[in-house]
């Protein structure tokens, strides 16, 4: 899971070659702009089906590839 | 009286902070009216000095035009200074309605709204016709006031890279859902002065039954065979759901901006958008020049098609110097310097040559893309851009970026 959610953050966010690790701070670290948590939150639930709470979905939740797999997981059955 | 010495100290040692973070911006004042030759007093205190300006959004020198004075005069006197009210109280001339049926002629929509400006227009659109179900999907390099209209919104929103239409189309099929889907781009982007590929965008909003805005802002009376815009430019009249534009740049450059496009979203602007209800109309005298600007432009091309020519001497001019600049074929020409300290050197060398050019850096464009923006306009003449040319040569060779590459600058002066 870790794997496919940094590859996506890849793909998504990053435009020039900085290097990404599971702890990289997305938010904080202006990789991803809290307007475009919006996608990554879609994507979540489509890619494991799951339902993520708007409340839920803080930009804290959302700071590393390893914060977001935790928070899948909660929703993950 | 609260404001004490302690919440006076707060503030000032904020402004210290965007002085040491050279971020602070500083005014420079302009005795004559906007032209391409100004006489402008900087810093404040300093004599007059007279320069050519470069900077201005006055794309087709119609700020100071005398056919322009002379209708915003004529409009002082048969229509008065002010109305004292919004629109949709008492301050509806028959003026008003005239300059929105102009407007929606010369872009070819359906309907159109005026706004107290594009920021307005941009603030008060997406609220008005969207809600929670919808999604905005805008492009990643709009308009700050796209961005703050965007807020004010309940839709949900996301974004695609910059030009991007394989990442539109991916966010098209994520939010295929929502019960509409808005594609948002400006049509000309002010920092790169490149355009949007709004042929491209038309035909994926159509396979994916979405509405598109385009914010037509530096694009408005230039761009396209017959000036009326990015959407003219790429064969989709008619095809735009909504466009905002301004009367604050090449329209005139006095101000007012509106909402034209499908008569039921701009009706519903009238009844909902909160700047149009809440904001003063536009006054009657720069109704009459906007009103002007329309009748010379549907009239001939001859100054878009001078802006044209300007524009490709320009660019050539400037290549041929050795300068980088960003490619396109837009009067937005940006000289591309990467440094920061270096784009507020070049600039202020400029200036001692008797050029008026600003530096943009950080947070204005991305880290290590600073920039001379440069905008060319159809009130130039080719010995104003001859001398501008001379003054860039002279103060390139002073900083050695002359025949240079990106990189060769950034090892020399960094990013
Ligand atoms: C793309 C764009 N939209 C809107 C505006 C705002 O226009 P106005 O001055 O009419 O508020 C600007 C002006 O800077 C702009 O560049």
């Amino acid at each position: 899971m870790q794997e496919i959610i940094k590859n996506y953050v890849i793909k998504e966010y990053v435009e020039d070659d900085t290097e990404l690790t599971y702890d990289s701070p997305l938010i904080s670290g202006g990789i991803v702009d809290s307007f475009s948590m919006v996608s990554l939150k879609r994507f979540l639930e489509n890619k494991y089906n799951i339902s993520i709470p708007d409340d839920k979905a803080t930009p804290e939740a959302f700071d590393s590839v390893n914060k977001i797999c935790t928070l899948v997981r909660e929703y993950l059955k | 009286m609260a404001y004490s010495n302690t919440t006076r100290g707060m503030y000032s040692d904020i402004l210290t902070g965007l002085k040491d973070a050279g971020l602070f911006k500083q005014e420079r004042f302009i005795h004559s009216a906007q032209a391409a030759e100004i006489e402008v007093e900087f810093p404040a205190g300093a004599p007059l000095k007279k320069v050519i300006n470069i900077c201005a959004n006055n794309y087709l020198g119609m700020s100071s035009h005398p056919e322009v004075v002379k209708a915003a005069h004529e409009g002082l006197d048969s229509h008065g200074y002010g109305m004292s009210s919004v629109r949709f109280i008492c301050g509806t001339q028959d003026i008003h309605r005239t300059l929105e049926q102009m407007v929606t002629k010369f872009l070819g929509t359906e309907d159109t709204i005026l706004f107290p400006s594009c920021m307005d227009a941009n603030a008060g659109v997406f609220e008005a016709v969207l809600t929670k179900d919808d999604v905005m999907i805008s492009d990643r390099l709009v308009h700050a006031s796209i961005i703050d209209g965007i807020r004010l919104c309940s839709a949900m929103h996301d974004t695609f890279k910059h030009s991007d239409m394989e990442h539109l189309e991916e966010k098209l099929q994520l939010h295929n859902d929502k019960r509409l889907k808005l594609v948002i781009t400006d049509g000309v982007f002010s920092m790169d002065g490149d355009t949007a590929k709004l042929d491209k965008m038309v035909e994926l909003c159509e396979k994916y039954d979405a509405l598109l805005f385009v914010d037509e802002s530096h694009s408005s009376g230039f761009i396209g065979k017959t000036g009326r815009g990015t959407h003219e430019h790429c064969g989709v009249m008619g095809k735009i759901d909504i466009i905002t534009t301004t009367f604050g740049k090449g329209l005139g450059g006095a101000s007012g901006g509106c909402v034209s496009g499908r008569k039921e979203l701009v009706e519903l602007c009238r009844q909902k958008a909160r700047p149009y209800l809440f904001s003063n109309t536009i006054a009657p005298p720069v109704v009459a020049g906007v009103i002007k600007v329309l009748e010379i432009l549907s009239a001939s091309t001859d100054r878009r098609d001078k802006l044209e020519n300007n524009t490709a001497f320009w660019r050539k001019g400037l290549i041929e110097a050795g300068l980088i600049i960003k490619a396109g074929d837009t009067p937005i020409v940006p000289v591309m310097l990467f440094n920061a300290k270096l784009a507020q050197d070049v600039s202020r060398d400029l200036y001692d040559e008797g050029i008026y050019a600003i530096g943009f850096f950080f947070p204005v464009v991305p880290q290590g893309q600073a920039r001379i923006r440069t905008q060319i306009s159809a009130g130039h003449e080719i010995h104003h851009l001859e001398k501008a040319l001379e003054a860039f040569r002279k103060v390139g060779k002073k900083y050695d970026i002359l025949g240079k590459s990106k990189q060769e600058i950034i090892d020399r002066y960094g990013m």
